[in-house]
């Protein structure tokens, strides 16, 4: 009889993997995201100099003011950062989006000269030229993003850059949803 | 009115299958000619439907049809030739087209060359077969219908995936499905054989031509599959146990055990049901690859289409081919009776050997693909298993396995002294010492386990080498015996010492390349030199180019020796903006002993490009291994005992004499 069980246990070896995948299917996990620690919680300190001359520097405060905003780390010398600028002009023109921009270890002239030839879309600018900041945000590199709402809770984090369709299907509906 | 034409084709070809997959399995059971007779006709005929449908979708893809909506979304008008043929595999719905036209090729093939197999038997492989056509084809057409019509039709296309514009990658699907789909005839074989309950040595010479064909093709795809990851992810490495990788390899593992167990059948009436269920697993494992690669319940280096409502899809076709063929094994194996005898030190003993180990490490992929599956799901930890998982555990199963492979095509059937075998291997031995004694002293001191797998590489070939030379009596008989034995010598035999000498070669390469690389990662600016493996190299510039759908940066390397110029080389570095995807475009000077490899990385602030460079020994080694493996496949595919329809079923002649283990 043992003899005969054996021949059932391949049959039950793909039963119970085929049970995984399943599950897996129907849990509708993404093996893709490393996840972040920081969704769901308070937004880490925010505190960089201005990159603009005559501005003052950006604080915490800017990012509890009842409505949401969008912090994006940028740098001048790279390149998906390019890639992804044309969408930040247009959520701060046509959607009216608030943008905090932090150059992250970028000279600041750089940085700025950078903004001046592609446009400036951010509402306020910071330079964080020694990446202080950027170990407060648990930043991989830049371009990074992160969608915080009116309490200052982080919802949202998009390591690399953003695209048309994360505009579209997370970015504005979050700007419409959140308060 | 082409692609309604293909549609059409493609709903008759349903029908036609549906008819093969019932009709001659009940003509099988009930013994009626005429029901049986429908299996060849059908076969045919389906295939030339999918033929028609395959056609009639090229047809779209290379006049740019953009009124057809797979065309708009994976072609452009302004693309080269080979890539709006190969935009045809490019996507899902046509990918799934070719695993449908390959299945009913190998259908067909069955049909044509099947004549000498028994009516009952032909028939019902024939009807299995058309039975994963049917799943295939109701897939196609209820899921993934390639010929859906968009209106108005749009001026241009989107383009292929940028990834797959690639010489490279046009023809690995082909030749990975050729391997993959290849084993559903196996599979057929298989299942027939236990709705027949009769498995004997007749049935393992029929299906081993089968089981050779779809091995060589799955080689040869994923060798070139890792050549692409080779030059195309700029890490230097070729392989790298992504679950894509291990997706393909584990049915190749599992087919190389199917390929040796068959032999055992064939020659001693032995290990019957385990070689049906390796021919089943063969083909359950290319369908879970499928699977893993489609469904996205993995995350891979590899972009693939990943959506998780055709990975339901998969998964029941998945259970209804393997756990109905598993079912079936368990319900009808066990009458399955074993016949001839053998002492644990014989060629069976060997090829037992070579089974235990091979399926060991198929389970080993398996387990170490999916625990981050696992893991996810019952504890909610992200883990990944990479190469250290891998590389501890396939070394103490392979050093086994390649120490046994030299020793036993030497092993009689039945009963076998291991001691004259090993002493007719000392030679073998002792170049593999010296190899391995060289490699540690001259090469790398450090590298200890680099210089034990160096020396069972060599062990490898110079092993499969001797034994072909003690065939021939190499030297030990007049150059005219040599000549008549190496006319006499079975195909089989050549192929099987051309194969495993192949796997040395392949051995070498992966071992040098992975061991002894030399590796410089620099940050330079334009203007800036470094000395790198004997060569002065200078970064001269770094321009910004604007290419169809990316942006990208590509440096120009100046490689000389002693103030000589050498080369130059040109690493790129692509943003596909769409896509979201970096691609490194690495520049590979190669002399077939070594690769000299570039790849630019990322600006790093005001400092310059990160620029990496390899010096890979032997690199090219481990696809002209590959290579030469399908080749000894091939070569042995030719044999006239293995010509399909040749073999008659009677009773099984046993030889005691060495035979060759293919």
């Amino acid at each position: 009889m043992s003899r005969r069980l054996l021949f059932f246990l391949p049959l039950a070896t793909l039963a119970l993997m085929a049970g995984f995948f399943a599950w897996s299917l129907l849990a509708g996990r993404d093996p893709a995201s490393i996840g972040s620690v920081l969704v769901g919680r308070p937004a880490p300190r925010l505190d960089v100099k201005a990159l603009r001359d005559g501005e003052p520097p950006l604080t915490d405060g800017l990012l509890k003011t009842g409505k949401p905003a969008i912090v994006n780390f940028f740098a001048s010398w790279c390149t998906p950062c390019l890639a992804e600028h044309p969408l930040f002009a247009r959520l701060t023109e046509r959607d009216g989006a608030v943008i905090i921009g932090i150059a992250w270890k970028n000279k600041p002239e750089e940085a700025r000269a950078w903004l001046k030839r592609l446009g400036d879309p951010y509402k306020f600018a910071g330079a964080d030229l020694e990446g202080r900041a950027g170990l407060d945000w648990g930043l991989s590199g830049v371009p990074e993003t992160y969608l915080i709402d009116g309490q200052g809770i982080v919802r949202r984090h998009f390591r690399g850059p953003i695209t048309e369709r994360d505009v579209n299907e997370t970015i504005l509906p979050f700007l419409k949803g959140a308060k | 009115m082409v692609a309604e034409l293909g549609h059409f084709a493609l709903i008759l070809a349903l029908a036609v299958a549906l008819v093969q997959g019932t009709l001659p399995l009940l003509g099988a059971a009930r013994g009626d000619d005429r029901l049986m007779a429908l299996g060849r006709t059908a076969a045919l005929t389906q295939a030339f439907l999918v033929i028609v449908a395959f056609g009639a979708l090229t047809q779209a893809y290379v006049t740019s049809d953009f009124s057809v909506a797979n065309v708009v979304a994976n072609s452009h008008s302004a693309k080269p030739l080979i890539y709006k043929i190969s935009g045809v595999w490019g996507n899902h719905e046509g990918s799934m087209l070719l695993w449908a036209l390959i299945l009913a090729l190998f259908g067909a093939a069955v049909a044509i060359f099947g004549a000498g197999l028994p009516d009952t038997l032909r028939s019902r492989v024939l009807a299995i077969q058309a039975l994963i056509g049917v799943g295939f084809l109701a897939f196609l057409l209820f899921t993934s219908n390639p010929f859906e019509r968009v209106s108005p039709a749009p001026l241009d296309g989107n383009g292929l995936n940028p990834l797959l514009q690639d010489p490279g990658l046009a023809f690995h699907p082909p030749l990975l499905y050729l391997g993959y789909v290849g084993f559903s005839v196996t599979y057929a074989f298989a299942i027939a054989a236990l709705l027949e309950g009769r498995v004997d040595a007749a049935w393992a010479r029929w299906v081993r031509p089968w089981t050779l064909a779809a091995w060589c093709f799955l080689t040869l795809g994923i060798a070139l599959g890792s050549w692409w990851a080779y030059y195309i992810l700029g890490w230097g490495g070729f392989w790298f146990w992504d679950p894509v990788e291990n997706a393909s390899l584990m049915p190749w593992l599992a087919g190389t055990a199917l390929l040796h167990s068959a032999i055992v059948v064939e020659k001693r009436d032995a290990l019957k049901s385990w070689t049906v269920l390796l021919a089943i697993l063969a083909f359950s494992l290319s369908l879970l690859g499928t699977f893993l690669v489609r469904s996205g319940v993995l995350t891979s280096v590899h972009a693939f289409a990943q959506d998780p409502a055709r990975g339901m899809f998969i998964l029941a076709f998945l259970l209804f081919v393997t756990g109905g063929g598993l079912a079936l094994y368990a319900w009808r194996a066990p009458r399955l009776q074993g016949g001839g005898l053998f002492q644990p030190v014989s060629r069976e003993g060997a090829l037992i050997l070579n089974n235990l180990l091979l399926c060991t490490l198929a389970a080993t992929v398996l387990l170490g693909t999916l625990y981050p599956l696992f893991l996810d799901l019952l504890t909610g930890n992200k883990v990944s298993v990479g190469p250290p998982f891998f590389n501890a555990t396939f070394v103490p199963i392979t050093a086994p396995l390649f120490a046994a492979l030299c020793v036993g095509p030497y092993l009689g059937w039945k009963r076998a002294e291991l001691w004259p075998a090993l002493m007719h291997l000392r030679i073998a031995f002792i170049a593999a010492v010296i190899a391995a004694i060289v490699a540690a002293t001259a090469i790398d001191g450090r590298a200890t386990l680099a210089a034990l797998a160096f020396g069972f590489g060599v062990w490898l070939i110079a092993g499969s080498l001797l034994e072909f030379a003690g065939r021939l009596r190499v030297g030990r008989a007049p150059l005219a015996e040599t000549l008549r034995r190496l006319r006499a010598t079975p195909r089989s035999a050549l192929g099987m010492t051309i194969a495993h000498a192949a796997l040395g070669v392949v051995v070498l390469g992966a071992v040098a390349t992975a061991a002894w690389n030399t590796e410089l990662i620099k940050t330079m600016r334009p203007g800036d030199t470094a000395a790198f493996a004997g060569f002065d190299v200078k970064l001269d510039r770094v321009e910004n180019l604007q290419g169809p759908n990316y942006i990208a940066e590509r440096a120009t390397l100046t490689l000389s020796v002693g103030g000589r110029p050498y080369t130059v080389l040109m690493p790129e570095r692509r943003l596909f903006t769409v896509q979201r995807r970096q691609v490194a475009e690495t520049a590979i000077h190669t002399n077939f002993l070594r690769d000299i490899y570039a790849t630019l990385g990322e600006s790093e602030a005001q400092n310059g490009w990160v620029i990496r460079l390899y010096y890979n020994p032997l690199a090219p080694w481990i696809w002209l291994g590959a290579a030469l493996c399908a080749l000894g496949g091939f070569v042995s595919l030719s044999d006239r005992r293995l010509r399909i329809g040749a073999p008659q079923r009677g009773k099984g002649r046993t030889r005691t004499v060495a035979q060759p283990a293919e």
